[in-house]
C-alpha cells in the first residue's frame, strides 16, 4: 500500500476545532500539542481498527461492522464511548436511509435495472458513493 | 447528543475517507462496513475530547490558560487507559535541565550516566 505520509494524518483544521469543544473558552493549544494529539488520533485509529478486527475474525467474518468497533471500544477501555456511539449511529442510520432513498427516486426517472443492481451491491461500493458525496461536501484543508 | 460546533451542522467532522485510508492502511483488514467508517470516525473524534480535556485537568503543567505538550505526555504515562500513547508521546526535558542533573549528581559523587530514564532527548519544549 503506497500511502503517502500526509495522507495518514487528519486535517489539523478540524483536529483543532475538535479540541477547543472539549476545552474552556479562551484555553490555547499550543502547536506542539495539536501536532501530538492528531498523531495519537491516528494511533486511535489504528489501534481501533487492529482491535475490532480481532472481534471480526472470531465471528468468522471479513468485513468490519459496527459492533466490532463498539466491541473495540470495551476492550480498549472506552466504555464511556459506547452510548454515546450507539446514538450516533441511529442519527447516521436514518440519514444513510433517507439519502437512499433520494437517490432511488432519482435513478427511478432513469434506468430501473441498473437500480436493482446498486442495491445488491457489497458495501464497498457504498464506500465509493460516499467518497463522491463527501467530495461535495466541503473538505477541511490544512492550514 | 453529538455536540456541534458553531455554524456546522454534520453528525462528524472528521473526513471519512480519511479515515478509511488510515484503517486500511492495516494489512489485515479486508472490507470495513459503512456503519463501522462512522463509529470509527466518531470514536476517534470523541476520543481527541477525551485526551484533551483529560490532559488539560490533569496537566501538571504550571500553565492554566493552556494545553501543553506536557500535559499530554504526563497523561500518557499516568493513566492507564491512554498508556497506547507512550511511545509517541515521550516526556522532553530541556537540555539546559538535563545538564543541571548531571552537574547535581556529579556533586552529589553518585556514579554518573546510568541511572537516568529515558529522557536523552534534551528538546526545548516551546509553547506556541
Amino acid at each position: 500500500m503506497a500511502e503517502r505520509p500526509e495522507d495518514l494524518n487528519l486535517p489539523n483544521a478540524v483536529i483543532t476545532r475538535i479540541i477547543k469543544e472539549a476545552l474552556p473558552d479562551g484555553v490555547n493549544i499550543s502547536k506542539e500539542a495539536r501536532s501530538a494529539i492528531s498523531r495519537a488520533a491516528s494511533v486511535f485509529v489504528l489501534y481501533a481498527t487492529s482491535c475490532a478486527n480481532n472481534f471480526a475474525m472470531k465471528g468468522k467474518r471479513k468485513t468490519l461492522n459496527a459492533s466490532d468497533v463498539l466491541s473495540a471500544m470495551e476492550e480498549m477501555e472506552f466504555q464511556r464511548f459506547v452510548a454515546p456511539l450507539k446514538e450516533s449511529l441511529e442519527v447516521y442510520r436514518r440519514e444513510q436511509k433517507g439519502k437512499k432513498e433520494a437517490r432511488k427516486d432519482k435513478d427511478k426517472k432513469a434506468d430501473s435495472e441498473e437500480q436493482d443492481k446498486s442495491r445488491e451491491e457489497e458495501n464497498d461500493d457504498d464506500d465509493e458513493r460516499m467518497e463522491e458525496e463527501e467530495q461535495n461536501e466541503e473538505e477541511e484543508v490544512d492550514n | 447528543a453529538a455536540r456541534l460546533s458553531g455554524g456546522e451542522n454534520r453528525l462528524v467532522s472528521l473526513p471519512l475517507s480519511r479515515i478509511r485510508v488510515i484503517m486500511k492502511s492495516s494489512p489485515e483488514v479486508s472490507s470495513i462496513n459503512q456503519d463501522a467508517l462512522f463509529l470509527t470516525a466518531k470514536a476517534t473524534e470523541l476520543f481527541v475530547q477525551y485526551l484533551a480535556a483529560y490532559s488539560y485537568k490533569h496537566g501538571r503543567g504550571k500553565e492554566k490558560d493552556a494545553l501543553t505538550y506536557s500535559d499530554l505526555s504526563h497523561t500518557a504515562e499516568e493513566c492507564e487507559t491512554f498508556q497506547f500513547l507512550a511511545d509517541i508521546l515521550p516526556k522532553k526535558i530541556l537540555a539546559s535541565k538535563y545538564l543541571k542533573m548531571l552537574e547535581k549528581e556529579k556533586r552529589d559523587g553518585e556514579v554518573e550516566g546510568d541511572d537516568e530514564e529515558d529522557e536523552d532527548e534534551a528538546v526545548d519544549e516551546d509553547v506556541g
